[in-house]
């Protein structure tokens, strides 16, 4: 029985009411657990709470009920250590150039000049980015910019990595190589990874379960176990089990789908 | 390209200048060769020197206060939302009023001399740049504010690591902006407060109805201030290619 | 404790100080007098009547100038904006104008339009006008491509697309030019009439000034100051109820 790295209790989110609009109730109850070492997977519709639910475990906002442990210890009101996030949008310091930007976090702590230079090094090899090493993010891609971001993360060896569809931007053949990489990373960190993603194919092929969110207010349906060792990534894309996963995500998700889009309750 | 267009522009005003010149008189203005002559003389007498350095100095420091004071006050009201609600409509209120009617208080306040031309320049300029620096603020893109503080940096760090580089353009723009504003507020404040600089001598000439003084040290005004507006848009699109490519 | 209230307390609190400091002598009477006195010459002055005439000459003038740079400056803007190579030229001039000392041009207003109103509503005209422009093409450049491209698939023409999609959109920045033409009004109107004037608000508060006449002074630069900050409000109250429907 793996030990358990995150888990919440009874978590939900509520924005009260204001001036301009009524009590929304964003998310929740959530009962969910982590295991260490885990690739976990957040599907849901648009609205469910999933990037909600990402922020809350990595402390950035906090839960209206309910409680959330990391490692033990209670998260809430700050980001604690060994937290690392990728953020959908785009968050490459324009005014740094990309080694700059990797090493950003770093030189922010008291690690010496050396392992940090070492570090950033390996990094930049890591994500391919070593001819970029002086460009600055106003001259890549989006897929380039992301990675920087991933970089950023990794450098500074977090225990848990919470990615918040980190390749909504990018288009579909690209996001199947980034899910490769995604993989290697994960491998290669050790760390506990969480993934949202719209993506149901992406949520298929890379987990190691699969956490399917209701419409808002999100809560869990259903937790699939894909049963995936080594071999998955882009190369299980054609095997009757990545089917079967993909056609359970959509029988559970398209009544909700339908539901958040119609905004009926 | 832009030269040419420059070139234009500037033809385009001489021209339209020799026209009004001929249209209303010499009892109204000079033609644009006398008062580029009359602004040479100027220029080559000693008496004239010690205006435009007293009004150099007044408008350095003036302008040294309004940035300096309108970035603190500027990123103060913006980290602190409810400062900010209080006093965005003042600072709104205050922007717009007319600051010249002021001036008698001002004043009274500092007595004639540099501290009140200093004063009314930096009154001038103080607003654009608090407006800006507080905009700068707000609009900071929130994933910068959320990886900062996924990288646990404290307050202060985030501030001087974080929200200062990327608010730079915008403040920038405030500068730019508030540059002319303390320049034009430094100008009044000699015009009234003054013995000396080159406000002083502006309005002695429109009471003298010295129309050559007048147009002459009019065009020096304003071949200083395109000249260091286009400087500061030069520098201002610079930064934000910089940061942000394209155009 | 809502942000109205601790302003409302910030201000009374100032004005208490300010009270105290000149009733108890902390302030010199030549400086300033007391804000309660200062009310009471402004109530006694309002309703004597003397004044009127001033504050009208001076109001409507200031109104005019800024209706007028408004709309030449909208429709200027909307010109420009669509001339690009125009307003590549004009950008710095733009930049510069507002160091550009446009009372020096006011003795040649005079001479060439005469002694009546119409040089100080032509400063306050030319002092508003450019922010007007500039705010319009800020809006301008803002509208979505996308939104143009629709109203071209609605084969509307250059005068239809101005006013039916794209000043429409660009309404809220136009705004901020809007707030910046009432001000610059103000200043232009009221700075010309304390430079050159014989009438207006302007010259009063000048001619107050140099009699030593704070009893006069201090009430008319109040009465000042609350007219422009009043409409001045009004208006940052009317955007961001405007902005309120466009923003989540």
């Amino acid at each position: 029985m793996t030990p358990v790295h995150v888990a919440l209790r009874g978590v939900t989110r509520v924005f009260p009411a204001t001036a301009a609009q009524r009590e929304v109730k964003a998310l929740g109850p959530i009962d969910l657990e982590l295991r260490t070492a885990e690739f976990f997977v957040v599907v849901g519709p648009s609205g469910c709470g999933k990037s909600t639910l990402l922020e809350i475990i990595a402390g950035l906002s906090t839960a209206t009920t309910g409680t959330v442990m990391l490692e033990g210890r209670p998260v809430a009101g700050e980001v604690p250590e060994g937290i690392g996030v990728v953020f959908q949008e785009d968050a490459s310091f324009p005014w740094l150039n990309v080694t700059d930007n990797i090493a950003f976090g770093l030189r922010q702590t008291a690690l010496d000049k050396a392992e940090i230079e070492r570090r950033v090094g390996h990094a930049l090899r890591l994500m391919g980015l070593t001819e970029f090493a002086a460009a600055y993010p106003v001259q890549l891609s989006g897929g380039m910019r992301q990675r920087v971001c991933l970089a950023r993360t990794l450098v500074q060896r977090p225990r848990v990595i919470l990615l918040d569809e980190p390749f909504g931007a990018l288009d579909q053949q690209t996001r199947f190589l980034m899910g490769d990489e995604l993989l290697r990373l994960w491998r290669e960190s050790g760390a506990t990874v969480m993934l949202i993603t719209h993506s149901l194919d992406e949520a298929a092929m890379l987990g190691d379960r699969i956490g399917v969110m209701s419409a808002r207010p999100g809560r869990m349906l259903e937790i699939i176990e894909t049963g995936w060792g080594e071999e998955r990534g882009s190369r299980v894309v054609a095997t009757p089990r990545f089917g079967e996963i993909t056609a359970r995500l959509w029988e559970l998700l398209r009544d909700e789908s339908q539901r958040a889009m119609t905004g009926a309750p | 390209m832009r030269s040419l267009r420059a070139a234009i522009l500037i033809a385009c005003v001489l021209a339209g200048w020799e026209a009004l010149f001929w249209f209303a008189g010499s009892s109204a203005l000079t033609s644009p060769l006398d008062t580029i002559a009359y602004l040479g003389e100027l220029l080559s007498s000693p008496r004239f020197y010690p205006h435009l350095i007293e009004t150099a100095q007044a408008f350095a420091v003036a302008l040294g206060i309004a940035i300096s004071c309108g970035i603190l006050i500027g990123f103060t009201l913006g980290l602190y939302r409810f400062a900010a609600d209080v006093s965005e409509p003042v600072l709104v209120a205050l922007y717009s009023i007319p600051k010249l009617a002021l001036y008698p208080i001002v004043l009274l306040a500092f007595g004639i001399g540099m501290p009140a031309k200093i004063a009314f320049g930096a009154i001038h300029g103080i607003m654009p740049i608090a407006i800006f620096a507080l905009g700068a603020v707000r609009n900071l893109n929130p994933v910068y504010l959320k990886a900062a503080r996924v990288m646990r940096l404290t307050p202060s760090r985030i501030a001087a690591r974080v929200l200062l580089p990327a608010a730079i353009p915008e403040i920038f723009t405030g500068i730019r902006i508030g540059f002319s504003l303390t320049l034009i507020g430094t100008l009044l404040g000699e015009m009234f407060a003054s013995q000396r600089g080159l406000g002083y001598l502006l309005i002695q000439a429109i009471g003298l109805h010295n129309v050559r003084m007048i147009m002459a040290l009019t065009l020096l005004l304003v071949v200083i201030a395109v000249t260091a507006s286009a400087l500061l848009l030069a520098v201002d699109r610079r930064l934000r290619r910089h940061m942000f490519g394209g155009s | 404790m809502t942000p109205g209230r601790v302003r409302f307390a910030l201000a009374a609190a100032l004005v208490l100080l300010l009270e105290g400091l000149s009733r108890f002598g902390f302030i010199d009477r030549f400086a300033m007098i007391p804000p309660s006195e200062i009310l009471w010459h402004l109530g006694k002055i309002l309703s004597s009547g003397e004044m009127w005439p001033a504050i009208v000459k001076t109001l409507s003038n200031v109104a005019v100038a800024c209706v007028a740079a408004i709309i030449v400056g909208v429709i200027l803007g909307t010109l420009i904006h669509a001339w690009r190579s125009l307003r590549e030229t004009l950008d710095p001039l733009f930049a510069a104008y507002y160091a550009i000392p446009v009372y020096a041009f006011y003795p040649l207003f005079i001479v060439i339009f005469g002694l009546g109103d119409f040089p100080q509503v032509l400063i306050g005209f030319m002092l508003g006008l450019v922010a007007v422009i500039v705010n319009t093409l800020n809006g301008l450049d803002r509208v979505p491509r996308v939104l143009i491209k629709t109203a071209r698939i609605q084969r509307l023409g250059p005068l239809a697309t101005a006013l039916k999609v794209t000043l429409p959109y660009a309404v809220p920045y136009i705004f901020t030019g809007i707030k910046l033409a009432v001000a610059y009004s103000f200043i232009g109107v009221i700075g010309a009439e304390l430079i050159m004037s014989r009438t207006g608000l302007g010259y009063e508060i000048g001619y107050a000034y140099n009699s030593f006449d704070n009893a006069v002074m201090y009430p008319l630069i109040v009465f000042v100051l609350t007219v422009a900050a009043s409409v001045n409000t009004m208006f940052f109250l009317w955007e961001k109820k405007m902005l309120a429907r466009r923003r989540k």
